[in-house]
């Protein structure tokens, strides 16, 4: 799975890193850090993610 | 599973309602209905980046998944009443559609005035094309802009114009504060000094009376002011109605439904003690077993994806003849506002906590963060400020989702 975030949209929101907290983290200054190519046994979570983000920013690609 | 599902109304409650019944193991037919000619969009952005030029329309469309590929869409069709006992839909189109279930997805229109006068130049934001206009006539040069509401959508659009450069900007509310209904009076005190400071202008504790036009007496004219029921006149070009909104459920009359506020649902969002009618989103009326049981709306935009998760899997077992077991619904409402530079962010529920509002850190004039309280108990909090405060208020997410169901 590859997880792709479009850095123009993303305002920080951070609701994804409640929905899947193994994929998308803040850093210290409160922007979003994420794992591009997570493994497929979080899928659901990251679906999750994607579905939650209020810019829609978050594309699960394959 | 044969049969077919469905959704009325074509938006993000209907979208998520769609996927979330292929996520639940719906494999029947789905039709999605709605009025609309567009494909579902996301709506915050009309009041804010797309007002203020940043992000264009096509920008605003929802990618569905690919499991609800084959829904059908019949877009740009309202729905024109439902004979709920047969399962038929008509359409204004004057077609007859069957189902086997229903998902209500209709969501809400904003409220109009009715006070007298010209009713050019007077905008509401709730689609695209309430948005496109909107931009439309704020970007014309030196216009006056007038917006009437001060809550949330009123608030973020009076602060996307004064950072379009509009020279003039003012609020009018008949309560005293900014979105003092869900936040409270420190709060929404905090969020009016923050305005204005920012040049935002406001006319609190007054109503509108009506409009004053000019161009003639023929219905045609455009309107130059607003008249306020105290008697003053605030010059306006453009005019924004942000006074809440009436859910459109006109196509539900005569079902023997509780429609007064929305349509009225059970604690598994089910309509009118039907196993086959489920609602979603902006209209349902729930009662969420966090709280009190009470039956609210909630226009919030985690709401339609909360509800249509919860409601697929309803409306999937009981059309598949089995018993419901699932918990009672209990959300955990989530809401952010943008204004100016600054972001409102709030998790649970604020209003229900109005008596008992604490500092839980910072201060109001900066990064703040706010503890609502009933009964002892943390039930909300609402963060101001930029990223270190909605930060803050994310640490207090956790510890509402744990707390155990409040009761009246
Ligand atoms: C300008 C704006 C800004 C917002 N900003 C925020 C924000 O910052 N944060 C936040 O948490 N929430 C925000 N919201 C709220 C959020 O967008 C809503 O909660 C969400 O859109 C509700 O989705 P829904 O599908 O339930 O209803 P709607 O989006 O209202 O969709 C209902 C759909 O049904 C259609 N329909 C109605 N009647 C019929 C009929 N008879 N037949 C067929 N179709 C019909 C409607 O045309 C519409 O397309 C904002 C809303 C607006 C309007």
């Amino acid at each position: 799975m590859k997880v792709v975030v479009d850095m123009n949209k993303c305002q920080d929101h951070g609701q994804c890193v409640f929905a899947s907290p193994d994929v998308f983290s803040m850093d210290d200054d409160g922007h979003l850090l994420y794992v591009a190519d997570p493994d497929e046994s979080l899928r659901d979570e990251v679906e999750e993610a994607a579905d939650v983000c209020p810019l829609q920013a978050i594309r699960i690609e394959a | 599973m044969t049969g077919r599902v469905v959704v009325a109304g074509a938006s993000m409650g209907g979208l998520r309602a769609a996927e979330q019944l292929r996520a639940a193991g719906w494999t029947g037919a789905i039709t999605v209905v709605g009025d609309e000619p567009h494909m579902p969009y996301n709506r915050p952005p009309l009041s804010k980046e797309v007002l203020a030029g940043k992000a264009s329309f096509d920008s605003l469309a929802f990618t569905p998944k690919a499991a609800a590929a084959d829904v059908e869409w019949r877009l740009g069709t309202p729905v024109a009443a439902a004979r709920l006992a047969e399962r038929t839909l008509d359409l204004a189109d004057g077609s007859t559609l069957a189902f086997d279930g229903l998902v209500v997805a209709t969501g809400m229109r904003p409220r109009r005035l009715g006070c007298p006068g010209p009713t050019a130049g007077r905008h509401t934001v709730r689609t695209l094309a309430d948005a496109q206009a909107l931009r439309d006539a704020l970007t014309r040069p030196g216009v006056r802009v007038v917006v009437i509401g001060a809550g949330f959508i009123g608030c973020e659009v009076a602060a996307t114009a004064v950072g379009l450069g509009v020279r003039e900007v003012t609020v009018v509310d008949p309560l005293p504060l900014p979105m003092v209904g869900p936040l409270g009076e420190a709060p929404a005190r905090a969020l009016l000094r923050r305005h204005e400071e920012r040049g935002m202008r406001f006319a609190l504790g007054t109503g509108v009376a009506g409009f004053e036009g000019a161009g003639g007496v023929e219905g045609e004219d455009r309107v130059t002011g607003v008249v306020l029921s105290d008697g003053r006149v605030l010059p306006a070009d453009v005019v924004v109605e942000s006074v809440g909104s009436v859910a459109s459920t006109e196509w539900l009359d005569g079902n023997g439904l509780d429609l007064t506020d929305g349509v009225l649902t059970d604690e598994q969002l089910r309509v009118g003690g039907l196993p086959y009618v489920v609602a979603v989103g902006d209209v349902a009326r729930f009662p969420n077993a966090r709280y009190d049981g009470v039956p609210r709306r909630v226009e919030h935009w985690s709401i339609p994806t909360d509800t249509a998760k919860h409601a697929a899997k309803v409306l999937t077992a009981q059309l598949a003849g089995f018993e419901v077991c699932l918990p009672a619904f209990a959300p955990l409402p989530t809401f952010w506002s943008d204004q100016h530079d600054f972001r409102l962010q709030s998790f649970g529920a604020p209003a229900l906590g109005k008596g008992d509002v604490r500092v839980l850190d910072g201060d109001p004039d900066g990064d703040v963060l706010f503890g609502y309280h009933r009964g002892g108990h943390l039930v909300g909090v609402v963060a101001l400020g930029g990223q270190a405060a909605a930060m803050g208020a994310a640490k207090y997410r956790a510890q509402l989702l744990k707390q155990p169901a409040l009761t009246a």
